[in-house]
């Protein structure tokens, strides 16, 4: 029973697809949308069920669909694994992506490709679901470049803007640097176990040795990288905002970014042998973490600082899988989901309430006119900031307390600093976006509307998780979630911090939050013409912020520009050295037809006229031929039969 | 060795011939329609054959099925000898399928001497059948030959570019130049055979019979020499870099169906799967030829998508894509394990739907804006969502998107190549990411964006015959991407068989007492 329902999930939005996706264009917008969000729904019906099984159970379930790829000592199954991390995923992945469907339907309501958004979302849905049920790397590699694909579709969705079309691609190639990683450790992997199936890897994984084990985990790393938006591969995911908002909030916010994340809790056993890959990756989200936080301080785009924001936390992610804080990463990556969807779904709204307008500098006192958006934005606001009891608030102070206790205390620093960035950037972008006088011209201010039930009531229902979702994960590093992920993740354990650090470490978390909501607060709402002084004063820092540190610019400069003067070179040597050479050798190959006979010419002739050639029609053809194809191929045939005869006589004789 | 399994019913031949014989009858009409309608029925008739053979192949085999063996000059050992493995036999449906598909495109994409056209088709349908099928070398050699023939016709009587004489005559001598080394070589083959036979008193004393070839040692610097003399042969007409250069002429110049051919059949490295390593395996195995066929085909990989990131023509970004992926092919090959030997067999099918395939959408661009030039196009997904539709989901074939059938033999392609050495799989995987740019940053200024100012308003999305050729394609793509099962076990048993015959070398095949029967 549990193992069809298993079978199933991945099937109802598939289905849904491929009908939108060949038919959609003969019925209404109301079929093809109750098509969409309630296939996704009966996905997470039987999500729903083989949770309780997993939970009650505690049992993990592996079923094979069909035999895929086999030959020789490889096979390859398409089939699925469901544990307790599995099930958690399952979970974001149906739960908030069925929210988001239904959002969908209001915001995206009047476009002219809606059948073509819900297609794509349910093809991104059937490509998640399979990243995370996968029992083998090359199942989640087809999930993973099938998040991949239908990333592109959706940021690419209004097609006909240009910069849409070129973050599309982006995003695509950048995410194939990363997967070229992955590949590479699909084949290591296969080379030292033989099979590519997660239970078997994991059970002979103690034979690794940990040169090859940081290889692996290294190059895992890498895919990691480019699909989480990790530094130095995170470029794409800013301009990946090009698409729709829901697609923000569920690729780019809530699900697809987070397979990175998934992958290297799911592959712990071979990071765990390896100090060097969890230096790394602890380091590498420390710094993006960082990083992506400050990039946040300036830009005025909506989107596009939830996007550096969404970098930044995922940076917090990787920092609590590099301390081996696995379960606090997978609670964090949870408890994310809602709230960053909560505030892409918000955004969405505002940006809808204001006819298209994603620029903060001309939003302003929107928290009467669109109140419901204003409240719930707030509640995402405060839980990622990081205030008790919201939801961000437990499990960011998780990795945090982790790293402090387990000593890993620059980490700890950089990870403290992000959170008070963090803070100070969304309540900058709250104040900005609702409080204060209004900023926008007439005409938009005039339209301003709350948006419909249909796209407020997911908004609710995130704001409810952002709320109270934090307590699956209480108390800290024992909760139900941790004892759920136990058997996957393993229990922290040995390192036990006494209760009296833990609470310190608390109040020191929250006394960071508060400190960037008090100076939002100050910024935005009592001296207005502070931050501009401030930009004024270091000019050249707030330059730099403001266009990203120049990454893209970079990037172009190092990577693209040269592989395209590389392009034309080597267009130049084809043309000329190449070709010119073989030109050469063709020239000889002439002068040996010269020496060809009247009568060889006539025979071949002959035998293109049996063939169907001697066509009157053709005969215009005829002169050109005669210092052409024939001449030639007779001197060659000839050339070989002569050569064929001397070696066999040679031979022969012998 | 190779079981032999003989055919009551001579079918190889009936495909072989049927195209030829069709080509004949539709000499006798005129009306032009009738002609298409002909062409037409011969090409499905011809499919229709073609998959009967594959229904009835048996698969994880690695016998020589459907044979069929006439005497032709018993004083030279050359005889008529047909037959299919799992190593020939989907080429076999590969090459009907798109004939098909090609006299749809050419219904009215060709317009002159339409009667011609179909006729050189379809003798270029059978002399390519004719490399397929053939066991002995010299009869592979004779179609080798004379496919030239009629795609000399088809590229300079049919081409589209004002260059498509000079392409036709490249494409002829690049290909004779290298046909010329290769028949030295199976002339060496015969000699050694001729050697052995003399020594053991075997009947006949010559034979360029592939079974026959397979069962005598060749001394491994006899081998060698073989090797490179049929390398040459195999290499210009595949083309393996640096002997590329016939290529983008060809096919810019010659017209959508024979690029289709020569993009889409893969007849050099067939000839390397079919001949050089099962009769070379010493050879094959050897450090320098390794070492040299694995550095052309990084070289190509990486040149073939370098080059085809700048290229502003279609189809000329699309010369270099086959050129990259050729390069994919051979790395394949060269890896000489399992899992490098099953991916470029299967990619060598794949090129035939994906390569070929956006040929064909080169073709749709071309009956659209009479050329393919990027400058002549832009933000067609807004008119010609269709259109755009397949050339992503071909595209995406082409550049190995898991779910399509790139995919699965690109895997196994780097799979194998990884595991034969790091090195050369972790250079070839850069070629995934070179395919992603290249491809996706044409599709943007082609299908994406504003409307270009070159496109005329009243431009058409697919019409019928086009929605049937790019649905065709795009069955096969997503079939062999998500359930490639009938195919790996229809090649699987040669796969094995040809693994095994590298491992003993051509010496232990001597060992096994019993030679295989050549009557």
């Amino acid at each position: 029973m549990t193992d069809l329902l298993i079978k199933l999930i991945p099937v109802f939005p598939l289905l849904a697809a491929i009908v939108n996706g060949l038919a959609g264009r003969k019925y209404s917008h109301e079929i093809a949308h109750r098509l969409a969000w309630g296939s996704v729904g009966l996905s997470f019906l039987c999500t729903l069920g083989v949770f309780i099984d997993v939970l009650r159970s505690g049992t993990a379930h592996e079923v094979i669909a069909y035999q895929w790829i086999f030959g020789g000592d490889l096979t390859i199954n398409l089939a699925y694994l469901v544990d307790p991390l599995t099930c958690i995923m399952l979970l974001v992945v149906t739960g908030v992506g069925l929210l988001i469907h239904v959002y969908s339907v209001g915001y995206m309501h009047g476009e002219a490709g809606f059948t073509r958004f819900f297609t794509y979302m349910n093809l991104f849905m059937v490509s998640m679901l399979l990243l995370v049920m996968g029992n083998n790397y090359v199942v989640l590699f087809i999930g993973w470049e099938g998040v991949g694909l239908c990333s592109y579709l959706l940021i690419g969705y209004y097609y006909d803007k240009v910069s849409a079309a070129k973050a599309a691609s982006k995003a695509f190639v950048v995410n194939r640097i990363g997967d070229a990683g992955f590949l590479l450790a699909i084949f290591l992997i296969f080379i030292n176990f033989k099979t590519l199936d997660y239970t078997k890897v994991f059970a002979q994984v103690g034979q690794l040795s940990p040169d090859m084990a940081t290889a692996i985990a290294l190059c895992l790393l890498v895919g990691a990288i480019g699909k989480s938006a990790q530094l130095p591969l995170y470029t794409w995911l800013p301009d990946a905002m090009e698409g729709p908002t829901p697609v923000s909030a569920l690729i780019h916010a809530a699900t697809m970014v987070t397979a990175g994340v998934y992958m290297i809790v799911r592959n712990h056993a071979i990071f765990d042998m390896s100090p060097t890959a969890m230096f790394w990756v602890g380091t590498i989200g420390g710094i993006t973490a960082l990083f992506a936080a400050t990039i946040g301080l300036v830009q005025t785009d909506i989107k596009r600082v939830l996007a550096y924001s969404t970098v930044s936390q995922l940076g917090y992610m990787f920092l609590g899988c590099g301390i081996g804080a696995y379960s606090a990463a997978v609670f964090h990556l949870m408890t994310h989901a809602f709230f960053k969807a909560l505030l892409f779904l918000s955004a969405g709204s505002v940006i809808h309430a204001l006819s298209g307008e994603q620029d903060i500098r001309k939003m302003g006192g929107l928290s009467t006119k669109i109140p419901w958006t204003y409240r719930l934005f707030l509640i995402g606001t405060v839980a990622i900031a990081g205030i008790p009891p919201l939801a961000g608030f437990w499990s960011k102070d998780e990795i945090l307390a982790h790293a402090f206790t387990h000593e890993h205390y620059v980490l700890y620093g950089m990870a403290a600093i992000g959170a008070l960035l963090t803070s100070f950037y969304m309540f900058r972008l709250t104040y900005l976006t609702f409080y204060g006088t209004s900023r926008m011209d007439h005409h938009t201010e005039e339209h301003v509307h709350e948006s419909p039930m249909v796209m407020v009531g997911p908004l609710m229902a995130l704001g409810v998780l952002s709320v109270f979702g934090g307590f699956l994960g209480f108390p800290p590093e024992h909760g139900w979630l941790h004892q759920f992920l136990a058997p996957v993740a393993g229990m922290g354990g040995e390192h036990e911090a006494s209760t009296g650090l833990v609470l310190t470490l608390m109040m020191i978390a929250t006394g960071i939050a508060l400190l960037g909501w008090g100076v939002a607060h100050y910024f935005y709402s009592v001296n207005l013409s502070a931050p501009e002084r401030l930009s004024a004063k270091f000019q050249a820092v707030y330059t730099t912020l403001l266009n990203k540190y120049y990454v893209d610019e970079f990037y172009d400069l190092v990577w693209v520009e040269p592989t395209k003067k590389l392009g034309q070179l080597l267009d130049w040597f084809d043309r000329t050295v190449i070709d010119g050479l073989v030109r050469g050798v063709a020239q000889m190959a002439e002068l040996g037809a010269a020496g060809s006979t009247w009568r060889e010419k006539y025979m071949v002739y002959a035998g293109l006229n049996v063939i169907g050639y001697g066509n009157h029609l053709i005969a215009r053809q005829w002169r050109q031929l005669q210092s052409g194809l024939v001449h030639h191929y007779a001197a060659i045939i000839v050339a070989g039969l002569f050569l064929l005869a001397v070696i066999t006589q040679l031979i022969m004789q012998r | 060795m190779l079981e032999e399994l003989a055919s009551t019913f001579p079918i190889l031949t009936c495909i072989l011939f049927l195209p030829l014989v069709g080509a004949v009858v539709l000499w006798l009409f005129d009306d032009e329609d009738m002609v298409r309608t002909s062409a037409l029925t011969i090409a499905l008739v011809e499919l229709a054959l073609s998959v009967f053979v594959l229904l009835r192949f048996t698969p994880e085999s690695a016998a020589m099925q459907f044979a069929e063996h006439v005497e032709w000059i018993p004083a030279l050992g050359i005889s008529y000898h047909l037959a299919v493995d799992g190593i020939s036999v989907l080429f076999v449906g590969l090459t009907a399928f798109l004939t098909v598909l090609i006299v749809i495109y050419s219904w009215d994409t060709v317009r002159h001497q339409v009667k011609l056209y179909m006729m050189a088709l379809l003798a270029l349908e059978t002399t390519t059948m004719g490399v397929f099928l053939s066991i002995d070398l010299i009869l592979f050699f004779v179609f080798w030959e004379l496919m030239l023939i009629p795609s000399y016709f088809l590229i300079k009587l049919w081409g589209g570019g004002a260059e498509r004489h000079y392409a036709a005559l490249k494409y002829v001598l690049y290909t004779l130049l290298g046909s010329v080394f290769m028949l030295v070589g199976i002339a060496l083959l015969d000699l050694n055979y001729h050697q052995w036979a003399m020594l053991r008193h075997i009947e006949p004393a010559y034979s360029f019979d592939l079974l026959a070839l397979l069962s005598v040692p060749i001394p491994f610097s006899q081998q060698v020499l073989i090797f490179w003399l049929l390398f040459l042969g195999f290499a210009f007409k595949a083309p393996l870099f640096p002997f590329h250069t016939w290529l983008p002429n060809a096919l810019l110049e010659g017209p959508i169906g024979m690029a289709v051919v020569l993009a889409g059949l893969k007849l050099g490295t067939f000839g390397f799967i079919r001949f050089s390593i099962p009769l070379l395996p010493d050879a094959s195995k050897s450090q320098t030829v390794v070492v040299v066929t694995m550095v052309l085909g990084l070289a190509a990989i990486l040149y073939g998508a370098i080059m085809a990131l700048i290229q502003s023509d279609f189809r000329r970004l699309l010369a270099f894509s086959s050129i990259s992926h050729l390069g994919f092919v051979v790395i394949g090959l060269f890896a000489l394990n399992y899992q490098g030997l099953q991916g470029s067999l299967l990619t060598m099918i794949n090129l035939g739907f994906s390569t070929a395939g956006l040929f064909f959408i080169a073709g749709f661009l071309y009956s659209r804006q009479q050329t393919t030039e990027l400058s002549s196009f832009g933000g067609m997904a807004k008119l010609t969502p269709l259109l755009a539709s397949f050339f992503l989901l071909i595209g995406l074939a082409s550049i190995g998107l898991p779910g399509t059938n790139g995919f699965v033999g690109e895997f196994l392609i780097l799979l194998g190549a990884f595991t034969a050495n790091w090195l050369y799989g972790g250079i070839a995987v850069t070629g995934v990411i070179f395919g992603a740019a290249y491809f996706l940053w044409y599709y943007e200024r082609a299908m994406l964006g504003p409307v270009g100012k070159a496109v005329k308003d009243s431009i058409s999305d697919l019409h019928p015959r086009e929605l049937v050729i790019a649905s065709a394609l795009s069955i096969m793509i997503l079939w062999i991407g998500l359930y490639p099962a009938p195919f790996l076990r229809t090649m699987n048993g040669s796969v094995q068989a040809l693994v095994d015959r590298l491992e003993r070398g051509t010496v232990a095949a001597v060992e096994s007492k019993q030679p295989v029967k050549v009557d």
